[in-house]
């Protein structure tokens, strides 16, 4: 039997307001545990947003600062320089915030705060689509997807664009370390949050989190979903530490991405063809990745 | 105290050092690089011991100023014009978080079309946003009143953001001899600050939050009530100051030959200096003209203009600004004061300067023949190049 090595305290309280089943609680409570209490964590606009629970209450044993939806990298570029100023160096700084606050309207300031190599890490909790106001289309919606803003009609078939390669914006600006995580995997997780919190420099981190009302899936498949995710490619877990990639979950065979598939209302409609232009595109993403970790080489001993 | 020779913006900065700012965000825009150029400069030389956090866009620069506030640092930005305008979002964040920002605004024409002359507008049109708003008549004043702005801000019956605004060019790259305070004296003057209602590492709280309508209100509420505290504090802090490092900056709203006057001009930033030449000129030829100069424009200060209101049977206002209102935004608000007052004086709004155009001692003088004249006009656009081209 494996170790336990993910942290036993707990820095999130139970009594919290996300739905059941909820990836980015899971995403906040294992990034914590991680992190442990000298933490302050910026929070734009999105689901946490609510999930921290109304004044006069939170839901998070440290300490939270709410900011405007675009604004997280420079929220964290601001702390930062504070802690700086006022000699509270040992103070871990994170933003974390949703795909459409990190990917859409917050990409400047997450680009700003990579190039001036704030001294943070930056989290985006990956949930595919604006759910906290009702399942509308994000960069970050997968192809085919349909959401609220993407419906499926006889003119539509959910999403017509692909998802936005966050990671590879992020690993263009040559962040001090990089990483993919997921709830499903959560010794995995924890081992990349306190690797990251260990560096110091710009990190960012892409958490998967899976949305059962927004993806349509029971509440109950959350952990489940999240290892098909992984298994299937379509979420693989890696990381990239002084530009070096590695992936840190091996799949020997990719399963069929329609085991994924098929668990969420959202991808539905899909025809056999849709689900194996998916197929094809999972694979070369799989097999570009790979090539990458054979190209960049085992970190130097 | 030293005696410099300092542009308004070099005012800006060297009050920001002697305030000891412990971090600077900025993005440059013209006209108000020389300051965040000048701060670099220190913070390069060692003068300054700030964080100086060069962001991405003006955005940007408000949030870190925030954040850092938020943890407890005096933090300090300036800039202009569009950039004004696209923190507006965040103008309404720091005052609700009641961060104690103090930003430095060159006032700057908004486009279209592209103007980096003077003009009022990109301060004016934030005036809801919570923010005071001082508008600076002298290099001089631009650092007394930086300085004023960072206590005033911390002060615990306040607690609210500062602007302290200059006119583009005619003071930002205009030198002027300016006094220096000695850092000593500063420090006499305005103490670190105490934070209060900050995020503390390690402890449990939630900066921001949400709320519903059960308690948003009270949010509100308290903000208003940290407004209506402004005039006695500013009164406090002008008080220090004068003890202090020597110089009273004379309240909201300075007047100079108004107690017997006949027509009172009320001006906003360097339309003042013109101004007063033109009523001491004016009053050696015998006609009874006087001036006030409207320092504080957030909170607008209604019982001072009630009082000016009540003294004068011809009041005009200058406005630098056009803001799609009835008349010039400050006349609109001098006219609110006085609603209801059952003495007072007859309005006029002057809309001069905009765009950086030149208030000539010759149209201040044309102001004072309209406001005096039998039925002067209540809104009147001063020296437009179509009556011009007219006049020939």
């Amino acid at each position: 039997m494996a170790k336990l090595t993910i942290p036993a305290e707990e820095w999130m309280f139970s009594g919290h307001a996300a739905c059941p089943g909820c990836g980015p609680a899971l995403a906040m409570r294992l990034l914590l545990k991680g992190l442990g209490p000298r933490t302050i964590v910026s929070v734009p606009a999105c689901c946490w947003t609510v999930i921290g629970t109304p004044f006069p209450t939170t839901a998070l044993r440290v300490g939270v600062l709410d900011n405007a939806i675009e604004a997280t990298g420079a929220s964290i570029s601001g702390l930062r320089a504070a802690a700086d100023a006022l000699g509270l160096a040992d103070v871990t700084v994170v933003g974390f915030a949703g795909d459409g606050g990190t990917a859409d309207i917050g990409l400047q300031a997450l680009s700003g705060m990579l190039e001036r190599r704030t001294d943070a890490i930056y989290a985006m909790y990956d949930n595919e689509a604006y759910m906290n106001t009702g399942v509308q289309r994000s960069g970050a919606t997968p192809w085919g997807a349909w959401t609220t803003t993407t419906p499926v009609g006889p003119a539509a078939r959910g999403k017509p664009e692909p998802k936005k390669d966050v990671m590879g914006i992020v690993l263009a600006h040559r962040p001090v370390y990089a990483a993919t995580l997921s709830p499903s995997f959560p010794e995995d997780f924890d081992r990349k949050v306190e690797l990251a919190k260990g560096l110091r420099g710009p990190r960012f981190l892409h958490i998967f989190a899976p949305c059962p009302p927004g993806w349509r899936f029971d509440s109950a498949e959350t952990i489940a979903l999240g290892r098909l995710a992984t298994e299937t490619g379509v979420f693989p877990l890696y990381e990239v530490l002084d530009g070096r990639l590695r992936i840190t979950r091996k799949v020997s065979t990719l399963r069929p991405v329609s085991d994924y598939l098929a668990k969420q209302g959202r991808f539905q409609h899909l025809t056999p063809e849709e689900i194996a232009r998916i197929e094809a595109q999972v694979r070369t993403d799989w097999e570009r990745l790979l090539a990458r970790e054979r190209e960049d080489g085992p970190a130097p001993a | 105290m030293a005696r410099k020779v300092l542009s308004g913006n070099s005012a800006q900065a060297y009050a920001a050092r002697l305030a000891r700012v412990q971090v600077v965000s900025a993005y440059p825009i013209t006209p108000q690089t020389s300051i965040v150029e000048k701060i670099a400069d220190f913070v390069a030389s060692g003068e300054l011991p700030a964080q100086y956090v060069k962001v991405e866009s003006e955005h940007s620069a408000l949030q870190v100023c925030l954040s850092a506030s938020a943890l407890g640092a005096r933090t300090y930005t300036a800039t202009s014009s569009q950039g004004l305008l696209l923190m507006h979002e965040l103008l309404h964040w720091a005052s609700g978080m009641r961060a104690p920002i103090v930003m430095g605004v060159v006032n700057r024409a908004v486009a279209p079309p592209w103007n980096i002359g003077a003009d009022h507008t990109d301060t004016i049109s934030q005036r809801d946003t919570g923010w005071l708003q001082f508008y600076a008549e002298s290099n001089q004043e631009v650092l007394d009143t930086v300085l004023e702005a960072f206590r005033l801000a911390e002060d615990p019956a306040v607690r609210l953001p500062v602007m302290v605004a200059e006119d583009a060019f005619y003071l930002s790259h205009t030198v002027e001899p300016v006094d220096v305070p000695d850092p000593a004296q500063v420090d006499r003057f305005l103490p670190p600050r105490e934070p209060h209602a900050v995020l503390v590492p390690g402890e449990t709280a939630r900066l921001g939050s949400f709320t519903g309508p059960d308690r948003y209100v009270d949010f509100r509420r308290q903000l208003a009530r940290a407004v209506r505290e402004v005039p006695r504090t500013l009164a406090e802090v002008e008080a220090d100051y004068a003890r202090v490092v020597g110089r009273d900056l004379g309240g909201p709203l300075p007047t100079y030959r108004a107690d017997d006057a006949d027509a009172v001009l009320l001006t906003m930033g360097t339309a003042t200096t013109t101004a007063r030449g033109v009523v001491d000129d004016l009053r050696a030829a015998g006609r009874k003209v006087g001036l006030a100069q409207l320092r504080l424009f957030r909170p607008f200060p209604d019982d001072t203009i009630r009082q000016l209101g009540v003294s004068v049977d011809r009041l005009g206002v200058v406005d630098r600004a056009y803001t799609f209102g009835p008349s010039g935004p400050v006349a609109t608000e001098v006219g609110a004061a006085l609603y209801g007052v059952s003495r007072r004086p007859l309005l006029t709004s002057f809309l001069a300067g905009i765009g950086g155009r030149d208030v000539t001692p010759h149209e201040v003088r044309r102001m004072f023949d309209t406001l005096l004249s039998d039925e002067p006009p209540s809104t009147h656009w001063e020296d437009l190049e179509e009556e011009a081209a007219v006049r020939g």
